[in-house]
C-alpha cells in the first residue's frame, strides 16, 4: 500500500520508484476525467516569491479542476515579505489558512527548509536552480504515456546539461528505470561529473556527442533544452555554438516511430517551428499533462485519492 | 617501553588534550579553526616533525582543555588523520582516532551564495559523502550543492 499522505514532495529522490509510479497511475486517470471535485472545502496556498507565469498556472488550474481554492501571491512585491517577513513566518502564517502550500522561491534549498517548518506539506514548484520536481513527474509521465513503459528506454538528453535542473532530476528519476543516455552538448555545458556518477551508480550506461544529429536514428526520447548566452563566460563561444543544436523537421526523417520530441518550454529557437506539425512533436501535450500529474499529487498528498 | 615513549612525548602538559598526527601543512588552520589564539593557558605547536605515517606531521598540546563533539567535527573536517590525545594529572587517559562524522551541523558556512542558510536563519547542515577519487565532500542538506574539503568555511 502507497501512502503519500502528507508527504511533501521537494526533490525527486524524496519519492520511490513505487510513489513516483503510483503518482503517474493517479495522473491517467484524471487525464480520463480532470473535472472531479476532490477538492471541495480545500484551501491551497499558492505562494510564488518570484513570478513563473508557466508553472503557476498549471498548478492554479490543477487545483481549480479539483474544486479547490486558491490563496497567495504570484510575486514577492505584492506580499508581506516585501516588507521582510522571514520565509519561516510566511509559512506558519499562510500554514493556518491552508491545507497544503505550493511554493516558488528563488533560493536554492528554501524548499526544504519550508517542509521542516510547516505542519501542512509543501509542493516545491522550484527552489532556485536546485529542484522543480514536478516538471520532472511530468516528463515521466510524457514517456511512459508516449512509449508504453518507463523501462529501458534511449533518451537524448540535447542542450545546456550543465545548468539545467529539469535534466538533472530527470537522469536521477531514469536511473530508476534503466535507461540508457545520450548526452548532446556543447564541450562547456556538459552534464556535471556528479551527475553522470548516479547514471554510473544505477549500473547504467550514457554516450556523449557533440552532434545531434548522432542520435536522431536510434532515440526514443529527445528532450531538447535551451541554451542560454549568459551561460557562456565567452560570448564567442556562444556564437560558435548557439545554432548547432536547434532541431529541424528535415532531420527526423531517419528517426524511429515511436520517437517523441519533449522540451520543458519556453522554447527560443531551439526546435523550429516546421517540427511542430510531425506527430513526433509531443511538447505541447507535455504541457498538458503537467496538469493531470499536478491533480494527481495533490489529491495524493492530501490522501483524496489513492 | 613503546608505551613509556608516547607518554614521555605527550606527557608535557598536566591536563588537556594533545591533537597529535596532523599533516604538517594542515597544523596551522587546526589552530585557527579552535580559536587557540585566544586561549590563556599554555598552548604548544610543533610543525615539519618526522612521522612514520605521514612523513611530516603537526602536534598541538592546550593545557586545561577538553574539546567538546562540535570542535572534534571541526578538527575532523580540517585534519581527518590526527589523533586525539586526553591527559589527566599526567597520565593518557583517552587516545582515539578522529573519525569523521555522518552529518555536520552548524559549523559550516555554504559556499553557495543563493543557498537559503545564506539568506535566512537556517543553521546548515551537510551531509558527507565520498566522490569518485574517493576524497570526502560536504553536500548541502538544503541547497543540494557539494563543496571539497578545502573550500570549507567554519561559522
Ligand atoms: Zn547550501
Amino acid at each position: 500500500m502507497i501512502e503519500l499522505k502528507n508527504k511533501s514532495l521537494i526533490s525527486i529522490t524524496d519519492y520511490s520508484k513505487e510513489e513516483i509510479l503510483h503518482v503517474l497511475d493517479i495522473a491517467e486517470d484524471f487525464e480520463k476525467n480532470h473535472r472531479q471535485r476532490l477538492l471541495d472545502n480545500h484551501v491551497i496556498a499558492s505562494l510564488f516569491f518570484e513570478p513563473s507565469t508557466r508553472t503557476r498556472l498549471s498548478f492554479e488550474s490543477a487545483v481549480q479542476y479539483l474544486g479547490g481554492s486558491i490563496i497567495g501571491f504570484a510575486n514577492a512585491d505584492t506580499s508581506s515579505v516585501r516588507k521582510g517577513e522571514s520565509l519561516k513566518d510566511t509559512i506558519l502564517t499562510v500554514s493556518n489558512y491552508s491545507d497544503l502550500i505550493i511554493m516558488r522561491n528563488p533560493l536554492d534549498g528554501s524548499a526544504r527548509f519550508a517542509s521542516e517548518v510547516s505542519p501542512v506539506p509543501i509542493i516545491n514548484a522550484g527552489d532556485g536552480a536546485n529542484q522543480h520536481p514536478t516538471q520532472c513527474l511530468l516528463d515521466l509521465y510524457s514517456i511512459r504515456k508516449t512509449q508504453g513503459s518507463l523501462e529501458n528506454i534511449h533518451i537524448a538528453l540535447v542542450g545546456d546539461l550543465k545548468y539545467g535542473r529539469t535534466v538533472h532530476s530527470l537522469v536521477q528519476a531514469l536511473s530508476l528505470f534503466n535507461a540508457t543516455f545520450h548526452l548532446v552538448s556543447p564541450e562547456s555545458l556538459k552534464l556535471p561529473s556528479a551527475v553522470k556518477r548516479w547514471i554510473k551508480d544505477a549500473g547504467l550506461e550514457y554516450h556523449q556527442y557533440t552532434e545531434l544529429t548522432d542520435v536522431i536514428p536510434f532515440s526514443d526520447i529527445i528532450y531538447m533544452t535551451r541554451i542560454q548566452g549568459e551561460r557562456f563566460p565567452d560570448p564567442v563561444e556562444y556564437e560558435k555554438v548557439k545554432n548547432s543544436y536547434i532541431l529541424e523537421n528535415k532531420m527526423l526523417s531517419a528517426s524511429k516511430e515511436n520517437l517523441r520530441i519533449l522540451h520543458p518550454l519556453p522554447r527560443v529557437n531551439e526546435i523550429s517551428e516546421d517540427v511542430d506539425n510531425n506527430p513526433k512533436a509531443y511538447y505541447f501535450q507535455q504541457a498538458k499533462n503537467g496538469v493531470y500529474v499536478r491533480q494527481a499529487l495533490i489529491a495524493a498528498i492530501l490522501g483524496l485519492k489513492d | 617501553m613503546n608505551n613509556k615513549r608516547t607518554e614521555l612525548q605527550v606527557s608535557a602538559i598536566k591536563n588537556g588534550t594533545v591533537i597529535d598526527h596532523i599533516a604538517s601543512e594542515n597544523t596551522f588552520r587546526v589552530f585557527q579553526i579552535l580559536n587557540l589564539e585566544h586561549i590563556k593557558e599554555q598552548v604548544y605547536l610543533g610543525t615539519n616533525l618526522e612521522s612514520k605515517k605521514l612523513g611530516k606531521k603537526g602536534i598541538i598540546k592546550i593545557s586545561g582543555k577538553f574539546f567538546d563533539p562540535e570542535e572534534i567535527n571541526k578538527i575532523a573536517l580540517v585534519a581527518p588523520h590526527a589523533t586525539l590525545i586526553e591527559i589527566k594529572d599526567y597520565e593518557v587517559t583517552k587516545k582515539e582516532k578522529i573519525n569523521l562524522p555522518e552529518s555536520i551541523d552548524k559549523i559550516v558556512k555554504c559556499m553557495n551564495p543563493k543557498c537559503v542558510t545564506n539568506n535566512q536563519d537556517v543553521p546548515t547542515k551537510f551531509k558527507l559523502i565520498t566522490d569518485h577519487h574517493g576524497k570526502t565532500k560536504l553536500s548541502c542538506h538544503y541547497c543540494e550543492k557539494t563543496m571539497a574539503q578545502e573550500d570549507i568555511w567554519f561559522l
